[in-house]
């Protein structure tokens, strides 16, 4: 009895896939240009709304994103697999040199990395000083209760509780930009842990670590007093509270959208688009904000590819934007979107 | 006496011509397979080695040894891994071993009518069905809250013990090992019901003829006969934990460090592998190469362990009990 359920289980399975695969190579068949890209796992759900929204209003295009994390989508751009990859942390020099005949890195979106927190009983939104949150990823503040947070969370008591700390298992963009940042602003981190996509974290068995986002929130989610980093999406999908965290102004802000555009705003693009926030100014700056970039090459062997793959960074450039800010990421501030637009030039 | 128009054959008939080549046919095709299967092994052992090259020619001994794992200052070692691997799989083997034959002897010795025996040991073995990233999850929302208060409870009375040295952050080694049983489970307990099935029901009447009891029959004749076959199902069970791979990436902590605490975290190569291979960049591939090289020699060392040891048992532990 049981056997014949599972037979026809599988069986029922393996018709809707045939038939799956029907429907899609009849539609690949239809269109003329296929894009492939791969990397960052970050925007992969605006990217994925994108491409999608493009295909359908654009016939003839199909594109097609894989999001297995920006560092196998610098590996794939350089491997030339792929039309097009996706990283957080934009190409380092040494990478930039392997990747033939050139690249072209054009920032399409923004997002802020958030440090949230399992607090029970704490109702207030923690407020974390400069000194406090980048002690606390060194490992020298290491209970709730110690002095450095209480001082700014005057009003309510904080739980005698050990500090968990978690960060990402795997090689990570993520960790880059907080690393970036605590780095930029502690020179005892810089010279310890570093910066990196993965970083060789204190030892201490107040330390976890867990693989990709979804694994970081749900631990911290699990475990009372943890504290992690995590994108903004992922904590507010969970309804994670987020520790508001004291910027190179003195401030204290929140991660919200309003805060983050205004961290990108004290930047000036440079002429090759890789923009670094390690410590942004500003008075209402989001301190921990990074952009994330679409790496094209210069030169493209079919031309019709080259201006298929323009027409769709234009689009999103445009119409894309638009729908930014409704999934949790950071418009491009005006000056940045014509600073693309004019990049997609280069690409031939 | 038969009469030729019937087909029938005896059995003592001579084989055809068809016969003996399909026979011959079977035959030469299962060998080829078997040494297609060796052949396997042998050349993803050399596709692995082959990789991790650059990095047995540079860190050497030195891998095995150190304790860091650090991407920035090119300095790696494995040792809390190799650490995390055995420790974890060793505590899953104790706990998943015992249940696993535990519920082997139950299903096979009469302790429930035929039907219900059925009906349990495939429910036993449909725990092989469930996907790795379900245990890992389940064992983050349901295994770690449960276990949080009796840990916290034996760290703050019994902290002296070094095995309940630090308290419970959540993930670690416990919650890791405690699921990693279940995962092994069925393994351990499909084998070794064969196994103890198997044994012939002479050997019980005999026993129990001879004025045993049924305890005195079940640890004193039967469970020494299926010993081998019990042991075999240890191995196969230990095998499968040392390699289990998604749910101890999401439960032991991946933390780089060695500690004898069921509570603390830790890591093992699987989990290693697991988490930094899909990023991995030119030069911290042949590392992974080569700590899954390492991976590969524990398995092979624990199965050559594990058919010595039968091999030397199974001499002595035929027959009864003395």
């Amino acid at each position: 009895m049981l056997f014949r359920l599972a037979t026809v289980c599988i069986s029922s399975l393996l018709m809707l896939l045939l038939v799956g695969c029907g429907a899609s190579s009849g539609d690949s068949a239809s269109s003329n240009i296929k894009l492939q890209g791969s990397g960052a796992s970050f925007p992969a759900p605006l990217y994925g709304r994108w491409f999608k929204e493009y295909s359908t209003a654009t016939a003839g295009v199909k594109v097609d994103y894989q999001a297995k994390g920006s560092g196998g989508g610098i590996k794939d751009f350089i491997e030339h697999t792929v039309d097009f990859a996706a990283s957080d942390a934009a190409m380092n020099d040494e990478e930039i040199a392997q990747a033939k005949p050139g690249v072209v890195m054009l920032p399409m979106t923004a997002g802020s990395v958030v440090l949230a927190y399992n607090l029970a009983e704490f109702k207030q939104p923690l407020k974390l000083s400069r000194e406090a949150y980048s002690k606390i990823f060194l490992g020298q503040i290491s209970n709730w209760n110690d002095p450095a947070i209480a001082a700014a969370n005057a009003g309510t008591a904080l739980p005698d509780l050990p500090i968990t700390v978690v960060h990402r298992a795997d090689s990570s963009g993520t960790t880059f930009v907080v690393t970036n940042h605590l780095s930029a602003m502690s020179r005892e981190f810089a010279d310890g842990p570093g910066v990196g996509k993965s970083v060789n974290w204190p030892e201490s068995d107040k330390f976890i670590a867990s693989p990709k986002n979804d694994g970081v929130t749900a631990t911290v989610m699990q475990t009372p007093g943890a504290i992690g980093y995590v994108e903004f999406g992922f904590a507010e999908q969970a309804k994670l509270p987020m520790a508001e965290l004291e910027n190179k102004s003195g401030n204290y802000v929140a991660p919200t959208l309003e805060n983050a555009k205004a961290a990108l705003a004290g930047v000036e693009m440079p002429a090759d688009m890789r923009a670094w926030l390690p410590d942004p100014e500003g008075a209402q700056a989001y301190p921990i904000v990074s952009y994330t970039w679409l790496l094209c090459y210069t030169e493209y062997d079919e031309a019709e590819k080259a201006a298929a793959l323009k027409q769709l960074v234009a689009w999103c450039l445009s119409e894309g934007q638009k729908s930014s800010a409704e999934m949790g990421y950071v418009p491009l501030p005006e000056n940045v979107v014509s600073a693309v637009k004019a990049q997609l030039d280069s690409i031939h | 006496m038969t009469s030729k128009t019937t087909p029938t054959r005896s059995i003592a008939a001579e084989p055809s011509v068809y016969e003996i080549a399909s026979d011959r046919a079977f035959r030469s095709l299962t060998w080829l397979f078997a040494w297609l299967m060796v052949a396997l092994v042998l050349y993803i052992v050399y596709e692995v080695a082959g990789k991790a090259m650059p990095a047995i020619r540079e860190h050497g001994l030195s891998f095995v040894t150190g304790t860091t794992w650090d991407l920035q200052g090119n300095e790696f070692g494995v040792l809390p891994e190799i650490w995390g691997t055995l420790y974890s799989s060793l505590l899953a083997l104790a706990i998943g071993g015992f249940f696993g034959v535990s519920i082997a002897i139950f299903l096979t010795q009469d302790f429930l009518p035929t039907k219900l025996e059925l009906a349990f040991k495939n429910i036993v073995e449909l725990l092989a069905a469930i996907p790795s990233v379900v245990y890992g999850l389940w064992g983050i929302f349901v295994v770690i809250p449960m276990m949080r208060p009796i840990a916290n409870w034996l760290h703050a009375h019994l902290d002296w013990i070094p095995l309940f040295g630090t308290s419970l952050s959540g993930p670690g080694m416990l919650p890791a090992a405690l699921v990693l049983s279940i995962m092994i489970l069925p393994t351990v307990s499909a084998i070794s019901r064969d196994a103890l099935s198997s044994v012939p029901s002479k050997l019980k009447e005999a026993a129990v003829g001879l004025g045993a009891t049924r305890w005195e029959a079940i640890l004193g004749v039967i469970l020494p006969t299926a010993s081998t076959g019990i042991f075999g199902a240890l191995v196969l069970g230990f095998g499968r934990a040392l390699g289990e791979t998604m749910a101890l990436a999401m439960l032991v902590g991946n933390s780089n460090q060695m500690n004898i605490s069921l509570f603390s975290p830790g890591n093992t190569l699987a989990a290693l592998l697991a988490n930094h291979f899909p990023e991995a960049g030119a030069s911290e591939e042949p590392v992974l190469m080569f700590a899954a090289l390492i991976l590969l020699a524990i398995t092979l060392l624990v199965n050559i362990c594990g058919a010595v040891i039968l091999k030397q048992t199974s001499k002595r532990m035929r027959g009864a009990r003395k």
